[in-house]
C-alpha cells in the first residue's frame, strides 16, 4: 500500500524547479534513504511531502489513512535560537503535541511515550538539562526523540546522524530498524553517509534533477559498480 | 507616614491607571516572551510607529473635517478604530515576512516604522496640529487612561492569560520549532493570526501608557529578565508576567511625579541587571 505517492512532482522555490518529474511511492513499512549531492533538493523534496513547501507542479497523493498527525519529522537544522529556555524533557514531549488536541496538559500515556524514546536514545541523564547547553550530539538525539514521539506511521528524518559519533549512529540505526520492523513505522531518511545507510535501509532513492534511481541497496550497489555517476 | 498617604491618594484618584497598567504590563510581557523567542523583538517598536502614524492621520483628518465641514459627529475613540485594524494588518504582514528568507524581517520593520512615523508627523504638521498632540502619542500619559480603556485592558489580559493557561504546550511547540509543529499537524497559521492580533491590540493600547518610543521595552525587558533566571519555558512565561507587574507597580508609586513611561523602563532595566547577576551566580553554584 502506498502511503504517499508523488506524481510528476516538481519541487523548488519561487517558481524555480530543483527537482522535476518526480515519480515516487512511499510504501507502508519501507525504510527509505534519499541520497544525492549537496543542494540537490533532498530536503526540499521532504518538505514538500510534509506540506511545508508548495509543489511547483504535479501532485502528491496521500493515502486516506494518513493523517497529518501521524508523521514525525526531524528537520535538518532547527532555527532554535541558542538562548531558547527549554528543558530536554519539554522539547521531547512537545513531539506529542499532535496527540493533545485541545487538552491543556499531557496525560500519563503521553509522558510514558516521551520517557520510552528518552530511554531509547539514552538521554535519561539530561532530561532536566537546558536545551541550550547541550552538545551537538545530545541536541540531535533530543530532536530525534521528539520526532519519534509524534510518529505513529511515517517518520521523516533529514540527516539524523549529523554530529553523532559512530557508536551512537550504529545504536540509532538499530533503534530505527527496530521501530521500522517491529512497530511498522515507515521511515524516510536523508543521509550523506551512503555506505552505512546501504547496510540498514531497504530502499534507496537517488536524486539529481529528478529521481535517477529507485531500488534496493543491492541493486544500487550493482549499478554503482558500472556507473561512476551513481557511485559518487 | 507621608508616603503612605501619598500612595493611598494615588490609588484613590487613579484606579483605572493602575489596573490598566498592571494588566497591560502582564499581557505585553507574556506575548513578549513569544516575540523575543521568535526573534521579533523589534516588532513592538515597528508597530508602535505604525500606531503613531495611524493616530496622527486620524487626528489630522479630524482637524481637517472640523475646519472644512460644518458637521459635528461624535468621534470619541475613533482614532482606535483607525489604528487597530491597520496595526493588526501590518503585524500580520511582518510576522509572515519573517518566515520568508527573501526579505529580511528586521529591514522591513525599520522601513515600515520610519515611513509611518514620517507620514504621521507630516499629517499633523500639515493640518496645524501642535507639539502637544505629538508628545501625547510619543511619550504616552498614564494619568489620562479612561474607564473604557481599562475594561479593554482587562479583556486583553483575560485572553492572553487564558490562552497561556489552556495552550502553553501548543504555544511552546510552535514557538520552539514552527516547521516541525506545522509538519505534524498544528495550525500554525491560526497561531500567527492570534499572535498578530494580540500584539497589535497590546501595542495600540500600550501606547497610551508607554508612548510610541518606549512601548517595546515592556514587551522585551521582562522576557529577557526571566530568561536570565530560568531555563524552562513555562517558568519564563509566568515569571516575566510577575516581574513585569512588579516593575510597573514599583515605577508607578516610586516615580509617579515623573514620567511614568521612562521610570517603568528604568525599573525594568534595573531588574534585568539584577537578574543577570543572580543568573550568573545560580549557574556557577549549580555547576559545582
Ligand atoms: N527556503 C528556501 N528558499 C529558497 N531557496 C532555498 C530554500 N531552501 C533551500 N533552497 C535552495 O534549494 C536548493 C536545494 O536545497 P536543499 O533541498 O536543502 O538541498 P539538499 O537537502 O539536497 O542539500 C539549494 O540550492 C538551496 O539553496
Ligand atoms: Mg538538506
Amino acid at each position: 500500500m502506498s502511503l504517499i505517492s508523488c506524481r510528476n512532482l516538481k519541487v523548488g522555490y519561487y517558481g524555480k524547479p530543483i527537482l522535476s518529474d518526480v515519480n515516487l511511492d512511499i510504501n507502508s513499512g519501507e525504510f527509505i534513504c534519499i541520497i544525492g549531492d549537496n543542494g540537490s533538493g533532498k530536503s526540499t523534496l521532504i518538505k514538500t511531502m510534509l506540506r511545508l513547501a508548495q509543489p511547483l507542479g504535479g501532485k502528491i497523493v496521500y493515502d486516506s489513512s494518513l493523517k497529518k498527525t501521524s508523521v514525525g519529522y526531524l528537520p535538518q537544522e532547527i532555527k532554535a535560537k541558542s538562548d531558547f529556555p527549554a528543558t530536554v524533557f519539554e522539547v521531547v514531549i512537545s513531539g506529542c503535541i499532535n496527540r493533545l488536541g485541545i487538552r491543556a496538559s499531557y496525560n500519563k500515556e503521553e509522558r510514558a511515550i516521551a520517557m520510552r524514546y528518552i530511554k531509547t536514545l539514552e538521554i535519561e541523564d539530561i532530561i532536566h538539562k537546558s536545551f541550550r547547553e547541550l552538545s551537538g550530539g545530545e541536541r540531535q538525539r533530543t530532536l530525534l526523540a521528539r520526532a519519534l514521539c509524534s510518529s505513529e506511521k511515517v517518520l521523516f528524518l533529514d540527516e539524523p546522524f549529523n554530529a553523532l559519533d559512530i557508536h551512537v549512529t550504529n545504536h540509532l540505526y538499530h533503534t530505527l530498524a527496530k521501530i521500522n520492523s517491529e512497530y511498522g513505522v515507515t521511515i524516510v531518511m536523508i543521509s550523506h553517509d551512503v555506505e552505512t545507510a546501504l547496510k540498514h535501509v531497504n530502499k534507496v532513492v537517488y536524486v539529481d534533477g529528478t529521481v535517477k534511481f529507485v531500488g534496493t541497496p543491492c541493486e544500487y550497489k550493482k549499478l554503482g559498480g558500472q556507473n561512476n555517476e551513481l557511485a559518487n | 507616614m507621608n508616603w503612605l498617604t501619598d500612595i493611598s491618594n494615588i490609588i484613590k484618584f487613579m484606579p483605572e491607571a493602575i489596573i490598566a497598567g498592571v494588566l497591560l504590563s502582564v499581557s505585553a510581557s507574556m506575548v513578549g516572551v513569544i516575540l523575543v523567542l521568535k526573534r521579533f523583538s523589534m516588532i513592538g517598536d515597528g508597530l508602535s510607529h505604525v500606531g503613531f502614524g495611524a493616530f496622527s492621520l486620524a487626528l489630522a483628518a479630524n482637524t481637517f473635517l472640523d475646519a472644512h465641514l460644518n458637521v459635528s459627529i461624535d468621534k470619541t475613540g475613533w482614532e482606535y478604530l483607525v489604528a487597530i485594524p491597520l496595526v493588526i494588518i501590518v503585524a500580520y504582514i511582518l510576522l509572515r515576512l519573517g518566515e520568508s528568507k527573501k526579505i529580511k524581517g528586521d529591514a522591513s520593520i525599520a522601513l515600515i516604522a520610519s515611513s509611518a512615523l514620517a507620514i504621521g508627523y507630516l499629517a499633523i504638521n500639515l493640518t496645524g496640529g501642535t507639539s502637544a498632540d505629538i508628545s501625547k502619542y510619543m511619550f504616552g500619559s498614564i494619568t489620562t487612561v479612561t474607564t473604557t480603556q481599562m475594561y479593554i485592558c482587562c479583556g486583553v489580559a483575560a485572553v492572553v492569560i487564558g490562552l497561556f493557561l489552556c495552550f502553553s504546550n501548543h504555544i511552546f511547540a510552535v514557538t520552539f520549532d514552527e516547521s516541525f509543529a506545522k509538519a505534524i499537524g498544528l495550525h500554525t497559521k491560526t497561531f500567527n493570526t492570534i499572535l498578530s492580533i494580540l500584539t497589535a491590540v497590546i501595542i495600540v493600547f500600550g501606547m497610551r501608557i508607554m508612548g510610541t518610543l518606549l512601548i517595546s521595552s515592556i514587551i522585551i525587558f521582562p522576557a529577557l529578565t526571566s530568561m536570565k533566571l530560568f531555563n524552562n519555558f513555562k517558568k519564563v512565561v509566568w515569571s516575566s508576567a510577575i516581574i513585569s507587574a512588579l516593575c510597573f507597580i514599583i515605577a508607578f508609586f516610586a516615580f509617579y511625579q515623573y514620567s511614568s513611561a521612562a521610570s517603568i523602563v528604568i525599573v525594568n532595566l534595573i531588574a534585568f541587571i539584577i537578574a543577570t547577576i543572580v543568573g550568573k551566580i545560580i549557574r556557577r553554584f549549580s555547576k559545582k
